[in-house]
């Protein structure tokens, strides 16, 4: 009967009847997220979305991209939902085409920064001292800069540099996730210290493990409920720095379709007044995506660690 | 006290370094320069430049050359308008300013009521309401809203400017010219406050929400207090504090932010400087920038850990 | 029982649910017991045996998602459950007021203690400013603090917690209320600084004929201070009787359990007695007895259907089918 047991049941008797459920938390977590209309409605979209950027094409006729000189700048119309752009592009199958990298854009730069951002993350928590330091005065100095300028000053230099527009998107991607990484690193970081502090590692101490078998085995998959929520968001993050790079002129170019680049075509005044499916349909293509993302990634944060909900 | 700030101080000089050495070596990297780009200039013309700029010395040195001068308040010469970057930047930073200042204003005032109005009321359909609306303003590409709002309310509707601070030609003075920058500055400012203000607040939601349910907060109730006083007084006090130190992170953010508001609305301020330096490669005004906006989110995140300590009497007194 | 004194208070049959996703967590479940005015009444039990919620209950502080479902709490001449929120609010910190269990965490940490104090004072008994400080400062003594003066100044986190308690009782004193609901008071507390808060809360009972409201699982701190005891299990009140009668003649399982796992001075055992077993979770409880699968004198019936509480001689309430006759004892 000790008192400290006491304080915590006696505010929510539920919160002491739920840890005494034997589900497994992932399948609890997996029947929150159920519940939870709006992250429903968030993957539903995604998927949807990824069918559409992937399979969709397929069943285009317009996917060879020809330019068809007598059908540009088109308004929507039976043959062209969206019409056409001023090469004579059906502007529907461009959006799936240029779907397909930025939602490849937004993910691989996620994957990567999560790598990055994860394993430095633990060995700095795990190590500390002077390995620790290194690590997050480092990290510090990355999340100091004002990340949009920066991106710019990147992109700007990769034009400089000539880089073909196939090889890009790949520079992209580890653009964003040098500047994802920090963040990322300082949560696993944080969570790593707190979990060395719990008992089951100082069982691992005793059992005489390896470190590397330490952070891998034991540490890092107990931070994975909240890297899924917050890798989850930076795809979202991701995609939007990729749109804002691409509109730009800085990001992926074309002929590389983008849904940022398309949007390019705002910089035109002809076709900003009067040409609104040149660059509205991406637009929404982009905002839809991220809040589907977003509520999705709410919704895994929720699910995942009752505790963050409140 | 003392001895924390002092503390604080001294770790912000790795920082620093650090952040002029990325800076710098980003920039170094580009194979172009300012006099690269402008063909009329014959070779001997060109290595004379370089050499006036320091352009022809190892990386290295230049990088020296440039911090020490940085560290006196010398951001070097922009080429293009031939003067100094410091001049350059205070000729446009007001206006960056102005806009900034409105948005922090609305953002803060808007944040506020809804964040903790949606967390007293828990559960409603304005509640569901604030966190679909926060999830919006936070998944919209800022470009996309700009020409949206250009799109309907200038091109189509012709209720405001498209773009600028005063139309062009404008002779006006005293307060038609102040009205006239106001209707100018009424889309940037939409922009960047509804960019702004789901995050904020849904972060005084979760404050407001995590605060309710302390157990001080029953305390409040407990002696039989209005729930105006529990709410206000009580809870939103402690909801305050740690958002004191956003405020200080948050300037500037939003100058950086509004760099591609700024290139969309045609603003004269340094977001259009900067891009406008992009397009020519006056490199000056870009690391000029970059690493004033640096400091300045330094500078900022200390101030922001005074203030805390100032505000919150757990820390004052040590 | 004695009926001497007039009841103060009175609940009956209250139940506070909390709905939770896994389902309804049934805290407090028809729990009726009464107060007698100037007495202190302690109610014991295990943690999550619903004596907190009972108290919250009573204030009508029980926080989402618990809601009080059923039940009425009598106090003076009106149902506290039925009063409007504005009324109830009237009565907090005035006629009824609590102290709780966390004097670290109960105080707002950025508002002084003077502040803290001087605001039931202004908002129930309508002093101004000036009147509520000179008041405080002689709350803060009456509780045994000196220099009140400067305490008044102070934050909450310059103070320990002991000193913290003392606040809390002073600000739970301030409209001199007529039930005062003490809420495992002394259980963040140190030992020495414990029997200090006992003492002061006994002197106020003495003081100022303050009925007392005490939810403790000490039993050692119920001998101190109650006149009368209600044991809780999983929800509900499983025996009640006046403090001596209860110590001298435990009759429910549990409550001999308790009792038994309580160390002696002087009585040397080998193990300190601990009852078997946890408290259930409180979802989806059957028809069964709560305590039976943890009982040692089981009964095949304790297994189908719960006992009712009633009434034995010296005001002692067992729910016990041991004590129902025409029960078949057969294994």
């Amino acid at each position: 009967m000790s008192a400290n047991a006491g304080t915590v049941s006696e505010k929510n008797p539920g919160v002491r009847a739920k840890s005494a459920k034997p589900a497994s938390p992932w399948a609890h977590a997996f029947r929150r997220l159920r519940k939870n209309r709006l992250a429903v409605t968030g993957l539903v979209f995604l998927i949807l979305m990824g069918l559409f950027c992937t399979v969709g094409p397929l069943f285009s006729p317009y996917v060879d991209e020809r330019v068809t000189g007598a059908n540009f700048n088109r308004p929507p119309s039976a043959q062209n939902w969206l019409g056409t752009d001023n090469l004579g592009r059906d502007i529907l199958t461009r959006l799936m085409l240029a779907g397909r990298i930025s939602l490849t854009v937004g993910i691989a730069s996620m994957l990567l920064s999560v790598l990055i951002g994860s394993v430095l993350g633990a060995v700095a928590g795990y190590y500390r001292g002077i390995v620790d330091q290194v690590i997050m005065r480092f990290a510090d100095v990355l999340m100091t800069i004002p990340s949009l300028p920066l991106l710019i000053i990147m992109g700007a230099v990769l034009s400089d540099l000539k880089v073909p527009s196939d090889y890009r998107i790949y520079i992209v991607m580890l653009m964003l996730s040098i500047l994802g990484w920090p963040g990322l690193a300082r949560l696993v970081r944080s969570q790593i210290l707190t979990l060395s502090q719990r008992e089951f590692m100082q069982a691992t101490e005793v059992l005489g493990l390896r470190d590397r078998r330490k952070i891998f085995v034991h540490l890092l998959p107990n931070t994975l409920p909240l890297l899924i929520v917050v890798a989850t968001l930076s795809v979202a993050g991701a995609i939007l720095s990729e749109s804002v790079l691409s509109y730009l002129g800085l990001g992926v170019t074309p002929p590389t379709p983008s849904w940022g680049n398309m949007m390019d075509s705002a910089n035109s005044l002809i076709d900003f007044q009067k040409r609104p499916w040149l660059w509205m349909p991406p637009g929404v293509a982009i905002f839809a995506t991220v809040i589907a993302i977003n509520l999705l990634g709410e919704g895994l944060r929720d699910a995942l660690d009752p505790k963050m909900k409140k | 006290m003392a001895i924390y700030v002092l503390r604080r101080v001294l770790n912000m000089i790795p920082i620093l370094i650090g952040v002029s050495v990325i800076i710098f070596f980003v920039f170094a990297m580009t194979p172009g320069d300012f006099v690269d780009s402008n063909q009329k200039l014959t070779p001997e013309r060109q290595a004379e430049l370089r050499a006036l700029y320091g352009l022809d010395k190892p990386v290295l040195e230049r990088y020296f050359i440039w911090m020490g001068n940085v560290l006196q308040g010398d951001f070097g010469y922009s080429m293009q308008h031939q003067i100094p970057v410091t001049s350059l930047l205070n000729q446009y930073l007001w206006n960056s300013f102005m806009i900034a200042v409105a948005t922090l204003f609305l953002t803060w005032t808007i944040a506020l009521f809804i964040g903790v109005f949606s967390a007293v009321r828990q559960h409603s359909w304005f509640d569901a309401l604030v966190t679909l609306g926060v999830f919006a303003t936070m998944s919209f590409p800022s470009f996309f809203l700009g020409l949206l709002l250009i799109k309907f309310f200038a091109v189509d509707l012709h209720w405001l400017p498209v773009g600028g601070m005063i139309s062009t030609g404008s002779q006006t003075t005293g307060w038609a010219y102040v009205w006239e920058v106001a209707k100018h500055m009424i889309l940037p400012v939409i922009v960047l406050t509804v960019l702004g203000v789901g995050s904020l607040t849904r972060y005084f939601r979760t404050n407001m929400l995590d605060v309710i349910r302390q157990d001080f907060v029953r305390t409040a109730r407990a002696k039989g207090l209005k729930e105006k006083v529990v709410v206000y007084k009580h809870a939103l006090r402690n909801a305050l504090l740690p958002a004191i130190t956003l405020l200080a992170f948050e300037l500037p953010g939003l100058f950086a932010g509004a760099i591609i508001t700024e290139k969309i609305f045609n603003w004269p301020g340094v977001g259009q400087i900067h891009m406008q330096a992009l397009e020519i490669r006056d490199y000056p005004v870009l690391m000029g920038l970059t690493m004033l906006l640096s400091m300045l989110t330094i500078v900022g995140n200390l101030l922001a850990d005074i203030m805390y300590g100032v505000a919150d009497p757990r820390v004052r007194i040590k | 029982m004695t009926t001497m004194t007039n009841t103060l208070a009175e609940i009956k049959g209250l139940s506070t649910y909390f709905h939770t996703e896994e389902g309804i967590v049934k805290a407090v479940d028809d729990v009726s017991f009464s107060i007698p005015a100037g007495r202190t009444v302690a109610v014991v039990g295990e943690s999550g045996c619903g004596k907190s919620v009972t108290a919250l209950s009573v204030m009508r502080l029980v926080a989402e998602p618990g809601r009080i479902e059923k039940g009425e709490i009598r106090f003076g001449d009106q149902d506290l459950l039925r009063l409007r929120e504005g009324e109830m609010r009237g009565l907090r910190g005035n006629d009824i007021a609590m102290v709780f269990q966390e004097p670290m965490s109960s105080l707002n940490p950025v508002l002084t203690i003077g502040e803290q104090l001087i605001e039931p004072l202004m908002e129930h008994r309508l002093l101004s400013k000036k009147e509520a400080r000179a008041e405080s400062a002689g709350l803060i003594t009456r509780v045994g603090i000196p220099r009140a003066e400067e305490m008044l100044k102070a934050y909450p986190h310059e103070l320990s917690g002991g000193m913290l308690q003392r606040i809390m009782i002073a600000i739970a004193l301030s409209c001199q209320p007529k039930l005062l609901i003490a809420d495992e008071p002394t259980t963040a507390l140190d030992v020495t600084v414990q029997a200090q808060i006992l003492d002061l809360l006994n002197g106020i009972k003495a003081e100022s004929n303050t009925a007392i409201l005490l939810i403790t699982h000490d039993l050692g701190v119920v001998a101190e201070m109650a006149d009368h005891v209600v044991v809780m299990y999983a929800g509900k009140v499983i025996e009640e009787a006046p403090v001596i009668e209860l110590f001298q003649n435990p009759r429910h399982p549990y409550t001999k359990g308790l009792l038994r796992s309580k160390p002696v001075i002087g009585r040397r055992e080998e193990r300190l007695y601990s009852i078997p077993g946890q408290v259930p979770q409180l979802i989806g409880l059957g028809e069964a007895c709560a305590f039976a699968d943890r009982c040692e004198s089981c009964l095949p019936v304790c297994r189908e259907r719960r006992p009712v509480i009633t009434q034995g001689e010296n005001g002692h309430l067992v729910a016990c089918w041991l004590y129902e006759e025409g029960v078949s004892r057969d294994e």
